[in-house]
């Protein structure tokens, strides 16, 4: 692993949202989406620590854990568009998403409610001794939820095998985390749950895989849980339709200074800045090719709308 | 086999059966373990089978339910165990938000094979929160099952029934039966899900009851039967699913019918009873439907006031005569 292949996942990331947007435009969409562009290298950095096995529970922001832990582009596209999906048919959608075969616990459109659930998986992972993690992913307004206050102190009490990592990119919709909190960065936190926390450039995949993957040894040999906050800024609105008028003015066009991609593009000589390009042009075939594939998906037939409420 | 056991030790024995009989089963929540339980459900349970599968938690309800449908989801069978069913209400997002809807959500891919006990009710001198019935929130809720064992024997059944169903189930057990003693069938084969009971005969009038309200119920049948109303007396035991086809049943046999239940009237599992009734059971009908609940207050404390807002037999009772001299 290491720069070209990061890169290919950010930028996969990066398009699968940009694409996504674009088809929010057409109409092919129906619900709303929360996007992730500019905060591609925590998922990115994350999962390059796990291992087949490790489950991954992250939020309705998602869809680059998604992508990172190896779910079919394709399926995205169809649950997001309302098809017949092999992965949810069509019940989830964007905001709350999953995938046994992926391990992937799945997003969750209730704020901080993902981590009292992967603090279960990492019960199986312990119960069991199958040497798995739990991985989950919050915001930084999701730190203010009861929900993580409880499932953080039961994850310390049991040891559990769980690694929280804080995607703190500033806001919680309209709402500046400044005026939410009175400490300076959320893993101060951790202090109070007997846990370590560590705060890492949330932009640089390596600060966030060497953090993440501190944690995770951590929590494999028995240690417990970690706290591992990674800071960031989001590029787009809180979700489609956000005009950002809350956001001071040439914030954004800082933030695409910072942003992980065009950090990798500015630092590249000429012979990286053409195998960045050759990635870019494969990125785009692959995720074109997704939507083609999506966009065939049946929608789900009407008569199985009462299918799967109970075995 | 049939021993005579009291209601909460026929709960001890279910999960005993439980822990021993599966391994993938964990029994946790709020001093469970060491201490044996609040009402002594777990006693001996952390002795036998030891902190692996059977531990103490914080008081945190929203966390460990959750961590129970995490667990559930990636292999575990758990049994997580709110101490008062009015504790519910603080987990109630991991209930009907998480619990109730992954399995929909995901059509079919993750189950959530857990079961969530609690004991419910009134009982002399308990404060409004803690006293509801809050039954009707989760019958209410598509991807629950909801069980209300009303007797030993059932509260040893369902409760492994419960354990061995592959969806998730609230079985909410009653305060006030636990010191109440029967025979409990300690090597039946383990129930299906579902199916209610006539568990008295009756030509004149059917009494639908669930949980307490099922002795209340039987009590007020052997009051009228001196005054020459025969009643019939179905125990509901799950509201779901819903085993309607015997409410149905009863009532083309008696053409009328009473609700009984402690929980408050207004939106209780009663009115769900009755309408179906008056959608179904129309034909069959010779008198207005009745409903017996608590009426829309708090509980209060005082026993001065709760004994005229606890509905029991002669509450009933009551109920039945005005339906049957309509
Ligand atoms: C329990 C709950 N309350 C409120 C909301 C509405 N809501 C959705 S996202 C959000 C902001 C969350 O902010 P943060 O945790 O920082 O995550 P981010 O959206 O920035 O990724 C809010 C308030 C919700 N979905 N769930
Ligand atoms: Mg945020």
């Amino acid at each position: 692993m290491g720069l070209p292949d990061d890169y290919r996942l950010m930028a996969r990331i990066r398009r699968f949202e940009e694409r996504l947007t674009a088809l929010k435009d057409a109409g092919e969409i129906p619900g709303s989406i929360h996007l992730c562009n500019g905060q591609e290298a925590i998922p990115v950095g994350a999962c390059r620590a796990l291992r087949d096995g490790d489950h991954v529970t992250a939020t309705y922001r998602g869809h680059g854990w998604a992508i990172a832990r190896g779910v079919d582009l394709t399926g995205l596209f169809a649950e997001m568009m309302g098809r017949d999906s092999a992965l949810c048919g069509g019940r989830a959608a964007s905001p709350y998403l999953s995938d046994p075969g992926r391990w992937f616990v799945g997003e969750n459109s209730i704020v901080g409610a993902g981590v009292p659930i992967a603090t279960g998986a990492a019960l199986t992972a312990q119960r069991t001794g199958s040497g798995a993690v739990s991985v989950v992913s919050i915001g930084d307004g999701a730190m203010n939820q009861g929900n993580v206050h409880e499932a953080l102190n039961l994850a310390a009490v049991l040891d559990l095998p769980l690694v929280l990592v804080v995607e703190n990119n500033v806001y919680s919709e309209m709402s500046r985390i400044s005026d939410m909190v009175r400490v300076k960065q959320l893993a101060e936190r951790a202090a109070g749950y007997g846990l370590p926390g560590r705060v890492v450039d949330g932009n640089d995949p390596d600060a966030v895989y060497d953090a993440v993957a501190e944690a995770v040894d951590r929590a494999r040999e028995g240690s417990g849980p970690s706290i591992v906050e990674a800071m960031t800024e989001r590029l787009v609105g809180h979700y489609s339709g956000d005009a950002q008028h809350y956001r001071p003015a040439g914030e954004i066009t800082a933030a695409r200074q910072r942003e992980p991609l065009a950090r990798i593009r500015t630092a590249a000589d000429a012979d990286l800045t053409a195998r960045l390009d050759a990635i870019d042009a494969e990125v785009d075939a692959e995720i074109e090719a997704a939507v083609t594939a999506a966009r065939a998906v049946p929608h789900p037939d009407p008569a199985t709308a009462r299918e799967h409420v109970y075995v | 086999m049939s021993e005579s056991l009291r209601y909460i030790q026929a709960v001890n024995a279910a999960l005993t059966w439980a822990l021993d009989s599966r391994t993938d089963t964990v029994y946790f929540g709020e001093d469970v373990a060491l201490p044996g339980g609040p009402f002594g459900a777990t006693k001996g349970l952390h002795k036998r089978f030891g902190s692996d599968r059977i531990f103490d938690t914080p008081i945190s309800e929203t966390g460990f339910l959750g961590m129970a449908l995490g667990a559930a989801m990636t292999g575990l069978r758990p049994i997580a165990e709110i101490m008062y069913a009015d504790f519910s209400f603080v987990a109630m997002d991991q209930i009907v938000n998480q619990i109730a809807t992954i399995r929909y959500s995901s059509a079919g891919r993750w189950k959530a094979p857990l079961v969530i006990r609690m004991q419910q009710g009134y009982s002399p001198g308990a404060c409004a929160q803690h006293s509801h019935s809050p039954e009707a929130y989760f019958a209410h809720t598509p991807g629950l099952r909801v069980a209300l064992p009303a007797t030993p024997d059932d509260a040893y059944q369902m409760l492994r029934t419960a354990v061995v169903s592959d969806d998730p189930v609230v079985v909410a057990e009653a305060r006030m039966l636990y010191p109440t003693r029967g025979p409990v069938r300690t090597d039946a084969p383990v129930e299906p899900v579902g199916g209610a009971r006539v568990v008295r005969s009756g030509t004149d009038v059917t009494v639908v009851s669930w949980s307490r309200m099922v002795s209340a119920a039987l009590d007020a049948a052997t009051t009228l039967a001196g005054e020459g109303i025969d009643a019939e007396v179905v125990d509901l035991r799950w509201l779901n699913p819903l085993d309607f086809d015997t409410v149905a049943a009863s009532v083309a046999r008696t053409g009328r019918l009473v609700v009984a239940h402690e929980a408050n009237l207004t939106g209780g599992f009663g009115a769900e009873i009755a309408a179906r009734a008056a959608a179904e059971c129309f034909a069959d009908l010779r008198a207005p439907i009745a409903r017996v609940a608590a009426p829309d207050v708090p509980m209060p404390a005082a026993p001065a006031l709760q004994a005229v807002v606890v509905p029991e037999a002669a509450t009933v009772a009551d109920a039945v005569r005005r339906t049957v001299r309509a």
